[in-house]
């Protein structure tokens, strides 16, 4: 079985955003980059797979600029055999990823997609389901849960209302959540390793796709700031401004 | 042309994010029509024909809908979509799974998880765990747009009286099989929905200490979060995370306890109503955010602000 795991370049998540003052997008010169969380998840996944005996090869792909194979590279350094990088603008919408992934699929023939179920930058939670819909596959979105079995997967699903447990059929689709495991960290050697494993590069433009946006950034702002708030002496005193002030006890 | 709602129910009631989308589905167009798609699901059908702002109900009804499979009720929501400008859901488990399916087969560019309605192209969205507000343009002909609820009033439930209509049946997906749904049994309410948040950081020490932030949940009926510090920590399980990379909530009343407030986690609730932090160093940053901070060891805080609790002759549920 092959896997196809997607990954994105983001800022890290440990870092305070700036908002442009031109109101054009968020300040990304000179700021840490890393995978998106969920994406580790995906590619821990895979590489568990892979360990069982139940995989033989791992692709990760990622969609983006120049420096985006970083995180291509970070994923071949915990266990990925081989990697990905198409290339294209920075603003790439998720249908578009999506087409872009679909030729890869049609491309490498892999049995399962993972990647993680939203990116932390633009929030969008829609790739994974793009795909599978252009596929014609079927999804298991917000993995808590991957059992692999003979042609299926059963996955268990995190919703609003507890845990679902759903079986679908391969070749398909998981969306990780962080649930799903513990990502491990690269260990030096699987560093230096990974600089040798093929990396192939695309150019988003070479595989006939319109991948122009379809959604115009008007501006991006901060969001309302909140009014300062006052230090509390007691917990008498914070109880009686929460009764009597807030009312929200 | 009209907007088409996807309803989110349990084949007997609307659930209540549906209600928010309404609101904000009748703010795009006030030609607001409701699909629900589901198994002996009338009484859905019904209550939403009552609700003021739902111009038409079409309902489809088989028992391959009985549940939620983006792969089954995907084909129904495309042989309606040629009718309408927007097709929109709620943007929790439920539309998030959903409506980019639908949307990329409509050749669509989604616009995920909107907090306000400026034009019938132009939203509002939270971008980067809501540290930004990116204002965005539809430019497709037709709009897939998901709602996030709690930024939207619920839509009033009575005093409507729309036409419910049969909607056409399609072929169930032989690739996706539903198995189980274990709801989880709590007295607590959820996470994602609870009035008063009451979470607890790296300054719990340990998932034993976790029991002082229980009782006072259990007091206010609250439900009980924690910083991704505390999870790393293993004091308590990550389902409880609150933050960029966990939960987003939005609670009438959010008490951050032993919480330094790492930008990870402000993300995940400073949109909250009233925060207050309960912290033993004065300078950590989650007094910044906090209406009403304690500086204070929270070991000896939590139990008076119990005794505190206890002394009071009500408290709102």
């Amino acid at each position: 079985m092959k896997i196809l795991v997607a990954v994105k370049r983001v800022i890290d998540y440990n870092v305070q955003i700036r908002v442009k003052e031109d109101g054009s997008g968020v300040v990304t010169d000179n700021v840490k980059m890393s995978t998106n969380p969920p994406d580790d998840n995906a590619v821990e996944e895979a590489v568990k797979i892979k360990e069982s005996g139940k995989a033989k090869e791992i692709i990760a792909v990622t969609v983006g600029e120049e420096k985006a194979q970083e995180t291509v590279r970070k994923a071949l350094a915990v266990g990925a055999d081989r990697g990905i990088l198409v290339k294209a603008p920075c603003t790439i919408e998720p249908l578009a990823v999506a087409k872009i992934l679909q030729k890869i699929v049609e491309k490498e023939k892999p049995d399962l997609v993972f990647m993680g179920k939203q990116a932390i930058d633009d929030d969008c939670n829609q790739t994974g389901q793009m795909l599978a819909a252009i596929l014609n596959w079927p999804q298991a979105t917000f993995a808590s849960k991957i059992d692999v079995k003979e042609n299926v997967l059963e996955v268990t699903r995190e919703v609003d209302e507890g845990l679902e447990t759903i079986e679908v059929k391969i070749p398909s689709i998981v969306t990780c959540d962080l649930r799903l495991n513990e990502p491990r960290y690269a260990s030096l050697p699987n560093i230096m390793k990974a600089k040798k494993k093929p990396l192939e590069q695309i150019d988003a433009s070479e595989l006939g796709i319109d991948i122009k946006p379809r959604i115009e950034q008007i501006k991006v702002e901060e969001p309302p700031k909140r009014k300062a708030g006052i230090k509390v002496s007691s917990v008498e005193e914070l109880v009686q401004k929460l009764k009597n002030e807030a009312k929200v006890i | 042309m009209s907007v088409l709602l996807i309803a989110e129910h349990n084949n007997k009631e609307v659930k209540p994010f549906t209600l928010n989308a309404i609101t904000a589905a009748s703010q795009i167009n006030d030609d607001l029509h409701v699909l629900v798609i589901g198994k002996n699901a009338d009484p859905v059908a019904k209550s939403l024909s009552e609700v003021p702002n739902v111009k038409k109900v079409i309902h489809v009804d088989n028992d391959i809908y009985e549940n939620y499979i983006a792969e089954n009720y995907t084909p129904v929501i495309l042989k309606q979509a040629e009718n309408y400008s927007h097709i929109v859901c709620s943007a929790n488990t439920f539309g998030k799974n959903l409506m980019p399916r639908i949307a990329a087969l409509l050749d669509t560019s989604q616009v995920s998880d909107i907090i306000k309605v400026i034009s019938e192209d132009t939203f509002l969205r939270p971008i980067y765990a809501g540290n930004a507000f990116a204002t965005v343009k539809s430019t497709d002909k037709k709009k897939c747009v998901t709602i996030r609820p709690t930024s939207f009033d619920p839509a009033p439930t009575s005093g409507g009286s729309a036409e419910i209509v049969k909607g056409e049946n399609t072929n169930p997906s032989q690739n996706t099989k539903f198995i189980k749904k274990e709801e989880i049994k709590s007295d607590r309410p959820e996470l994602g929905t609870a009035r008063i948040v009451i979470s607890g950081g790296r300054g719990m020490q340990s998932g034993e200490n976790f029991k002082l932030i229980t009782a006072i949940a259990d007091k206010l009926n609250a439900a009980i979060g924690a910083s991704r510090a505390a999870v790393d920590a293993g004091y308590i399980t990550n389902d409880h995370q609150v933050g960029q990379t966990g939960k987003v909530v939005v609670p009438d009343l959010y008490i951050a306890v032993g919480i330094s407030g790492a930008i990870q986690h402000l993300a995940g609730m400073k949109e909250s109503k009233v925060i207050v932090a309960i912290n033993k160093d004065g300078e950590a940053p989650i007094f910044s955010v906090a209406d009403y901070g304690l500086e204070a060891d929270l070991f000896d805080a939590l139990p008076k602000f119990l005794e505190e609790l206890n002394k009071l002759n009500t408290i709102q549920k």
